[in-house]
């Protein structure tokens, strides 16, 4: 029988971590881009626009991200397209990310005083050129904080994607647990590795924040 | 899409779902309660206890916050036993969703405890308030109603992870979707139906929620 020793373990599950490191880069940056898109749709004043992203934010924020994921991965497969468990997990977390990156940025965009909406307006810059000269550099500044802080769930997001079975660290972590039959052993490095990736995000992020309040 | 939706095939597993949306009800109840008296003992500890245990209250609270639930659900339910602590997949859901709470509701509890000026304090300190009628009428007072609403929020993100439950086979409204798909495989048509009742839960929640916090915090 072949036998595991700790440090086939860790390097396991370390080989698995960067999968979890890619999928959740690619879902907080398509997140980020499709969140980008419904920010200026909820912004926008035009009625239709602003109740579709209302009813999308609505449907990703208020149902489980698991759901979300079972929905994709057997929703696509009615259309007779073969889905791998890496595309369900991507397009999931894609839409979940930026359900949640809309609403934040969307606070931060309604921060900026109305003075600076009226003031690009009377200079003729149109809704695109006023979002992008002024008012989105304003309210960039005070988004870093709570969106570095949204990355950390994005990465404990991704461990939901073992349960389609994507390979990545919780998965990892649970396949090498039924080879093993070290429970404790094996979620306390899933844990800490998690711990590893998220605890400086959020340290960070308290610490952007910190600094936003000094200059207050 | 040549594929016809069939949600008449879910109406013979009516039961099930109901079982299963019961048991999420409960669950969420239950460990808002627990999660939240946790959160308060342990914000109240790191900001008015002695160091050390401020210090232990604070890796409690990163450690929770910077790891996945499903993992801490897998820690619990299948690391524990490794231990000597065997405990039943029912038993391990609550008591990890009580753990996972716990620790959001400190940070949250601690916040608005912080926003309260010290004046306040050194006021109804003055007045032979003893520390523990302070804490409870002047500081947690006050405390709770800055943070409600922040707090609302993470009961129902909370109340949405316990999904996962499911995957300990602790017999939750997840738990119900995927038993009725292995059984008629409407996958899609389950799944979408349950996604719904969340969506619907987390308004009723939501506006439940508001509705208690105007009761509770009556203005003055």
């Amino acid at each position: 029988m072949l036998q595991f020793s700790f440090w086939d373990i860790l390097s396991n599950l370390l080989i698995a971590t960067q999968w979890t490191i890619v999928l959740s880069l690619i879902a907080f940056f398509c997140g980020g881009i499709v969140g980008l898109i419904l920010l200026f749709m909820r912004t926008s004043q035009i009625a239709p626009l602003e109740w579709f992203t209302k009813i999308y934010i609505e449907f990703f924020q208020g149902t489980p991200l698991l759901m979300q994921l079972f929905l994709f991965f057997f929703g696509i497969a009615l259309f007779g397209v073969e889905v791998s468990p890496w595309t369900a997990a991507t397009l999931a977390l894609t839409f979940w990310t930026s359900a949640f990156l809309t609403e934040i940025w969307r606070g931060c965009v309604e921060s900026i005083p109305k003075g600076q909406w009226e003031a690009s307006s009377s200079l003729a810059l149109s809704y695109i050129e006023q979002m992008r000269y002024v008012i989105l550099p304003q309210a960039s500044r005070i988004a870093i904080a709570p969106t570095v802080g949204f990355s950390v769930q994005v990465i404990k997001g991704t461990a939901l994607a073992s349960i389609i079975g994507f390979v990545e660290l919780t998965k990892a972590g649970t396949m090498l647990n039924n080879a093993t039959f070290r429970p404790f052993l094996v979620y306390s490095l899933v844990a800490l590795i998690y711990f590893c990736l998220c605890f400086p995000l959020s340290w960070w992020a308290k610490k952007i924040e910190g600094r936003l309040n000094v200059a207050r | 899409m040549s594929y016809k939706l069939q949600f008449a095939e879910l109406l013979p597993y009516w039961n099930v779902l109901l079982q299963g949306l019961v048991f999420t009800i409960v669950l969420t109840v239950v460990s808002t309660v627990a999660g939240i008296a946790v959160g308060t003992a342990g914000a109240s500890a790191r900001t008015f206890g002695p160091a050390w245990l401020g210090r232990i209250v604070a890796v409690y609270v990163e450690l929770i916050r910077n790891t996945p639930f499903i993992v801490q659900l897998f820690f619990i339910f299948f690391g524990l036993p490794a231990l000597g602590l065997k405990l039943s997949e029912t038993t391990a859901a609550f008591l990890a969703m009580v753990i996972n709470l716990g620790a959001y509701s400190t940070e949250i509890i601690r916040a608005g405890i912080e926003a309260v000026p010290k004046g306040h304090i050194e006021a109804g300190l003055s007045l032979a308030m003893t520390k523990w009628e302070v804490l409870r009428r002047i500081v947690l007072n006050q405390a709770f109603r800055k943070i409600y609403p922040a707090l609302s929020s993470q009961i129902i993100i909370v109340m949405l992870g316990s999904a996962v439950v499911s995957q300990i086979s602790a017999e939750d409204l997840t738990y119900a979707a995927n038993f009725i798909a292995s059984r008629n495989f409407r996958n899609f048509e389950v799944y979408l139906l349950v996604a719904l009742a969340y969506l619907l839960l987390a308004l009723l929640t939501r506006s439940l929620l508001r509705a208690l916090g105007r009761v509770i915090f009556k203005a003055r």
